[in-house]
């Protein structure tokens, strides 16, 4: 390729910051961070795009990759955050939370043993520093005003977003995660040697990206980890689009990022439903249906 | 005739319908469930001008319009002519359903206000699919489908139906998933051949240039597709979803899914089988749908077997039709994709009637478990007679069309020797462990005498009816508007029989239609 020096090592640069940031999501437990480290690949995403438009000299590209990076660096991210809140007003009617409750303090004593009680959770985000634990403690303490019944269903929503109970431990999941790097390496030569260039020679990282976000998928028991888990396999079929052959056209990337927003949606009502109707967002516990 | 018309009224009418229900809201001037059959005559309609367009012309001349964004030709307008039908049936069964709903205090306006935008919002999306030439718009259109359904599969929120749209949609976003990456790598592939960017995800100019398509990247992608599409179709590895989302959905949208929404992400395989065949040989594709096929017919028929509750039974025939299905894509001989096409059309018609008088059983007995259900017939003769009619067609027994297309895989797959004839004899075994376990069961649900006790314990799970006197009041008046509702029932079954005995004009369409799927 005819690219200037400092080109192939700007997108070398951008794709490792989108690898680096699924890889993390399997080191995060906490929602919130998973969230955080989905905002930041997307900005790595729409960086790679911008890279690339600004190489080709196609200005198209350019705009779509910024649109790209607004809808999963901005609108994704602030999507999923909005949950908690939706749920408390969705679930605010008397019997819907007290029925929450109910189920939820079965569940906190059968799993005490694992997870801490709400105070001490509570507290310990806030010693983990960041606005992140303030901002919990601080709902922590609006719903103590609000009475002990919330208090407890608020606290259970804060251990929701932690994985009490892996079912893949972090270091066996960071081996699978290389593991997985390295099949991607040895499915994706046939892509690279079709055309090498400093973009398709990045062609593996997208597709490690992609089982990397099917492992998370499969392996995480939350809902909402398992909806990070569905963006992060959408992340980096994009980022295969872009390296391959410069974005789909356009048509097809306009219906494709408004049906995974839509996705977004829908399963985002869905999680607070399953709340509503399981009393907690463990996918392992979601077993009335089987043969 | 205008083209342009023509191809854009299948996907438009339906969604104007859908925004006017939206429209006219939950209040007095809210449409009644007739206005729906408007977009399921116009989606017949339109089919019906396709196929005598298609008919008429030389194969390979199809209709265009928005420069090859929508496209029509003899496989659209037989999927569109099936899309129609079934939605007709399901269409018109949807006023009593949802009268049996509210009769059991599980609807109300704003339920079913919800139910007819999304049913209209669906269709509209599974006809865009059928007539579009573009193969990403095609992906749009099938991971629209998905987002439309989740809350007609959920529409309930009891535990079980939440679970059932909440598998339903992760399972069949991320299959889906693996198809658009697919689609991104034969993107990627004809760029690199030389295709230009508008044309690079244009079917036909795919297929006229797949020869100069890469292998290797080709192989990767094509296998990503059948696996992703495979998802919506119901094929292995990732059907999970099918038996939970069938059972839980209202039946007219049961009937829907499982009627066309299969079919119509299977025909998006039968087009990119054409590419792939031209681009590696017949033995890639062949290998990987006769595999796909035989699991899913062996896991069909397995749990089958085991069936307890008979909207699952009748969600994995649909998977037992749908590799049926492909092991005729399989096969691939102009009598097998002729086969496969018909195949189709009477499993939609049969199965869809089935799923609809499954419902009225539904509201009759209160229980989905096949255990619990005995003499029909005695109980609600048509519907019962309904039911057991549809079944027996799903069985393949003559005078209905099944019977003329399982004859008709079973003789290509055996005229084509080798493997193949290996893997019909089978899936002809598999086929026939199916066909005992659907009979047994439903046989038990149907004959026999009534039972004794008057009603049968509605289980604790759905909301508890106002009173058990009231709940059989309900019954007697569903039982009483028995024969005006069941008319949509009666015509698929005649469609179904017609198409076995005479295809009559249809038959210069279907063979058309096998032909641009590569029956030469």
């Amino acid at each position: 390729m005819t690219g200037g020096g400092a080109y192939p090592q700007l997108l070398d640069l951008a794709c490792g910051a989108f690898l680096l940031a699924a890889v993390v999501v399997l080191w995060r437990r906490e929602l919130t961070a998973m969230v955080r480290l989905f905002a930041f690949q997307g900005v790595a995403l729409a960086a790679v795009a911008v890279l690339l438009g600004a190489h080709e000299r196609r200005w198209d590209l350019v705009g779509v990759g910024l649109g790209v990076g607004a809808l999963r660096a901005g609108v994704l991210p602030y999507v999923i955050r909005r949950t908690p809140t939706a749920t408390v007003t969705a679930t605010g009617s008397v019997t819907a939370t007290a029925t929450v409750t109910a189920t939820g303090s079965v569940t906190a004593t059968a799993t005490g043993s694992v997870t801490a009680t709400p105070t001490v959770t509570a507290a310990g985000s806030d010693a983990s520093g960041g606005d992140d634990g303030r901002h919990r403690a601080r709902e922590v303490g609006e719903a103590r005003e609000v009475g002990e019944a919330r208090e407890v269903h608020k606290a259970r929503e804060v251990q929701e977003d932690r994985e009490a109970r892996p079912l893949v431990n972090v270091a066996a999941s960071l081996l699978t995660a290389a593991l997985l790097t390295l099949l991607a390496y040895a499915v994706a030569r046939p892509l690279t040697e079709l055309n090498p260039t400093p973009a398709t020679r990045a062609l593996p990282v997208g597709l490690a990206v992609v089982l990397i976000g099917f492992f998370v998928l499969v392996t995480r028991r939350r809902a909402p980890a398992q909806l990070v888990g569905f963006l992060l396999l959408d992340n980096g079929i994009t980022a295969i689009a872009f390296l391959a052959t410069s974005g789909v056209p356009l048509i097809v990337e306009l219906g494709v990022s408004f049906d995974v927003l839509l996705a977004v949606l829908v399963l985002q009502t869905l999680t607070t439903r399953v709340r509503a109707a399981f009393g907690t967002t463990d996918i392992d516990d979601l077993r009335e249906l089987h043969d | 005739m205008n083209a342009t018309l023509v191809l854009t009224a299948p996907a438009a009418v339906p969604l104007l319908v859908a925004a006017a229900y939206a429209a006219a809201g939950t209040g007095r001037r809210r449409l009644t469930g007739s206005a729906g059959l408007v977009s399921a005559l116009v989606i017949l309609a339109c089919g019906a001008l396709l196929a005598v367009s298609a008919a008429a012309s030389a194969p390979g001349a199809p209709i265009r319009a928005y420069a090859g964004l929508l496209r029509g030709d003899a496989l659209t307008a037989w999927m569109l002519l099936v899309v129609g039908a079934v939605a007709l049936i399901a269409c018109g069964a949807t006023p009593a359903y949802l009268a049996g709903e509210r009769a059991a205090g599980r609807a109300t306006d704003r339920t079913v206000w919800r139910y007819h935008v999304l049913v209209h919002a669906f269709l509209a999306a599974m006809c865009l699919a059928v007539v579009t030439g573009n193969l990403g718009v095609l992906w749009v259109a099938v991971e629209a489908t998905t987002i439309v359904t989740a809350f007609l599969v959920g529409h309930r929120r009891t535990r079980t139906s939440v679970e059932a749209a909440w598998k339903y949609v992760v399972i069949c976003s991320a299959g889906i998933a693996l198809a658009f990456l697919g689609t991104v790598l034969i993107y990627y592939a004809a760029r690199q051949a030389g295709i230009a960017e508008a044309w690079a995800l244009d079917w036909p100019t795919l297929v006229a240039h797949a020869d100069r398509l890469d292998p290797a990247v080709t192989r990767l992608g094509i296998t990503l597709i059948v696996l992703g599409f495979g998802t919506k179709a119901g094929l292995v590895p990732l059907h999970a979803w099918l038996p939970d989302a069938h059972s839980q959905a209202p039946a007219p949208v049961s009937a829907l899914m499982s009627g066309v929404l299969l079919s119509v992400a299977f025909a998006a395989i039968l087009r990119y089988r054409v590419i792939a065949d031209a681009a590696l040989g017949t033995g890639f594709t062949r290998t990987l749908l006769a595999g796909i096929a035989l699991l899913t017919l062996a896991l069909a028929a397995g749990l089958l077997l085991a069936q307890r509750d008979y909207k699952r039974m009748l969600a994995y025939s649909s998977m037992e039709h749908m590799s049926l299905t492909a092991l005729a894509a399989a096969i691939g001989t102009p009598l097998a994709l002729t086969a496969a096409l018909l195949h189709i059309a009477g499993h939609g018609l049969a199965k869809s009637v089935a799923f609809c008088a499954s419902g009225r059983v539904l509201h009759l007995t209160g229980t989905a478990r096949i255990g619990r259900v005995r003499g029909l017939l005695a109980r609600t003769p048509v519907s019962a007679g309904m039911l057991g009619c549809a079944v027996v067609a799903l069985l393949g027994f003559p005078p209905f069309s099944l019977f003329a297309s399982e004859l008709a895989l079973a003789r290509a797959g055996f005229l084509a020797g080798g493997p193949l004839a290996w893997a019909t004899a089978v899936a002809l075994l598999l086929v026939l462990t199916a066909l005992a376990a659907l009979a047994a069961r439903t046989s038990r649900m149907l004959l026999g005498p009534t039972p004794v006790p008057a009603r049968i314990p509605v289980p604790a799970r759905m909301p508890a009816p106002p009173g058990a006197s009231e709940d059989s009041e309900g019954s007697e008046a569903s039982e009483g508007s028995e024969g005006s509702a069941l008319w949509p029932l009666a015509v698929g079954l005649a469609a179904c029989t017609a198409l076995g005995i005479w295809l009559g004009p249809l038959a210069g369409v279907l063979h058309a239609a096998a032909q641009t799927i590569g029956g030469h």
